[in-house]
């Protein structure tokens, strides 16, 4: 099971074996290239797939068609000569294309001539008052042990939030015979004209006719409130109410289980850490990296794809991945490569995969009050430091995230700031009247996942190594 | 909170929580056994005490630290169950030798 990678080296070294992973690793491991996909899940698929090659729901149809799509990746990855290392958790990586990865409790090291980083989306921070206590989670939580263990909501249930993951989430478990009591739709209704310009894209994409027939499902079933503008989860030491507003009206429903979702942003970590440039995207209101064409960084060597690389969807990160892939092995070994689909018809299938995604960008954009709390709301939750704590501390001279934790600690929990990172930026930018750009986010390093000091100090050392650090 | 959809036909697989013997299913994660279990799975966090349950379940939020076979702030999300596995309610701070 905790099988170490089998070379010291290899041509390419994928990470996170999702869509975009999957189709990387496969492409580049075809084109003979030795091949190291490392992830840190249980099996692969990301979380788009995941579970796809263990899922016990086997009614086909309740998952729908767009998941099983991730069967066929998972069997070309099988087909390929790539190694393939899963419950491996890579820790660092470098300039130097050196990787530090934790297998089973223990860490090895691979050295890679390309490194294609595919390591996805997260859920966007949705800091409501009451979001820490127990019986709240994400939509992308209860779709996770949906996939993975056909488990379903059978308390009283209520989704808040908007994008196209809710609706999907909440078709689903309809479909496994789940109990949802209420939608809480939150999409701002200056969306849908800021949209408006975008709409043709969409209207012509896949998008359209799937999004629009999973909504009449969902309808016909679950009492829809739309125009939430307020939103808070209440109880003492367990979920028992929620409390929303829309219109004038403000209503509070007891709940046993609230899932709350408003987009997916980069998970940009590990890409942070190997120094890689990233940029604030005011319209996806996330950090993503600065690409080139063909996905590769500011850092020579390291690309990326996928959702990892700007939130492109499922489609677009397949695509991503087999450009990326192709990149590599133009470098690599450019005879190869004139055997893979020309980099042309891959860019048409990534514009087309693309298509329709300004307009739910723009619409599903979160408003602000659901991205930048106030008052006792908690920011970061691994260190339970509140919107007032941050602000208290802008008041008394912390100008940028990286200040901010030594006056409050905010990102130096074991999240390292994937939870509370995008709130902080925004909520500091908003009080110093500067653009996030201006303000910036957590200086991230390795490890970029906590590891042990006892699995440190196992690492193997050469005797120079100790002689660096031991007296005499 | 949860329950199990009645095609998942899996093996059963035994955990102990708290000593407690609980069922699980093959291919469960600690923590999606743990929400399915119907226990008090709630951990108490290092900093107030406050309670916590999983938030994420994609190994990113770490609310779902839980000790594993006596080894402490293990990520539950992210390990798969096995026949005996023991796993322990973490209050408060991973303990020094855990």
């Amino acid at each position: 099971m905790s099988v170490a990678p089998k070379r010291e080296a290899y041509d390419v070294v994928v990470i996170g074996a999702g869509p975009a992973g999957l189709a990387a690793a496969a492409t580049s491991a075809e084109a003979g290239l030795s091949t190291l996909l490392l992830d840190e899940n249980i099996g692969p698929g990301g979380q788009v797939f995941r579970a796809i090659s263990s899922t016990p729901v086997t009614e086909r149809n309740q998952l729908g068609a767009d998941y099983w799509v991730g069967a066929d990746l998972v069997q070309s990855l099988r087909a390929s000569n790539a190694e393939v290392i899963q419950r491996a958790t890579v820790w660092s990586l470098d300039r130097n294309l050196d990787i530090a990865v934790s297998i089973g409790g223990a860490s090895a090291f691979v050295r890679a001539k390309r490194v294609i980083l595919a390591t996805g989306a997260l859920e966007r921070p949705f800091p409501i008052p009451g979001w820490t206590l127990p019986g709240v989670m994400t939509a992308g939580a209860a779709q996770t042990m949906l996939k993975s263990s056909a488990l379903v909501p059978d308390g009283r249930t209520v989704i808040a939030g908007q994008g196209p993951l809710l609706w999907l989430l909440a078709a689903q478990i309809l479909r496994l015979g789940g109990r949802i009591d209420r939608i809480l739709d939150t999409t701002e209704r200056g969306n849908y004209f800021a949209a408006l310009p975008h709409a043709f894209a969409f209207l012509t994409s896949p998008y359209f006719a799937k999004g629009l027939s999973m909504m009449r499902e969902v309808k016909a079933k679950v009492q829809v409130v739309s125009g939430v503008t307020e939103l808070s989860a209440a109880g003492d030491g367990q979920l028992a109410s929620v409390s929303y507003v829309a219109g004038s009206k403000r209503e509070t429903i007891p709940a046993d289980l609230l899932l709350l979702h408003q987009g997916v942003v980069p998970n940009v970590n590990l890409a942070m850490s190997a120094g890689i440039e990233h940029s604030w995207d005011d319209l996806q209101l996330c950090w993503s990296p600065v690409l080139d064409a063909s996905g590769n960084s500011s850092v020579a060597g390291i690309a990326i794809a996928g959702d990892g690389a700007g939130i492109g969807g499922a489609n677009a990160a397949v695509v991503r991945g087999r450009i990326a892939a192709r990149a590599a092995v133009e470098a690599l070994s450019p005879a190869e490569a004139a055997k893979l689909p020309a980099m042309a018809a891959l860019r048409a299938d990534l514009a087309k995969a693309e298509r329709g995604r300004l307009f739910l960008d723009t619409l599903f954009r979160p408003a602000p009050q659901f991205r930048i709390p106030s008052g006792d709301t908690i920011v970061c939750r691994c260190e339970e430091v509140t919107a007032k704590d941050v602000l208290d501390s802008v008041a008394i001279g912390a100008t940028g995230p990286n200040q901010l934790k030594a006056y409050r600690r905010t990102g130096m929990g074991p999240c390292q700031g994937r939870l509370c990172g995008l709130t902080v930026t925004e909520l500091m930018a908003q009080a110093r009247g500067k653009t996030p750009q201006e303000i910036g986010y957590y200086r991230l390093r390795a490890p970029v996942k906590p590891i042990t000091l006892a699995e440190l100090a196992a690492v193997p050392k050469s005797e120079t190594d100790v002689k660096a650090v031991v007296r005499g | 909170m949860f329950k199990r959809s009645e095609q998942d036909k899996r093996p059963q697989v035994q955990i102990f929580v708290d000593g407690v013997a609980v069922a699980a299913r093959q291919g469960d994660t600690v923590s999606a056994a743990l929400l399915a279990s119907g226990c008090d799975a709630r951990r108490s966090t290092a900093v107030s005490g406050a309670r916590r349950l999983p938030y994420c379940m994609m190994g990113v939020c770490f609310d779902c630290l839980v000790t594993i076979d006596g080894v402490g702030n293990r990520q539950g999300c992210l390990v798969p169950v096995a026949e005996g596995m023991q796993i322990e309610i973490q209050k408060g701070k991973r303990e020094i030798g855990k």
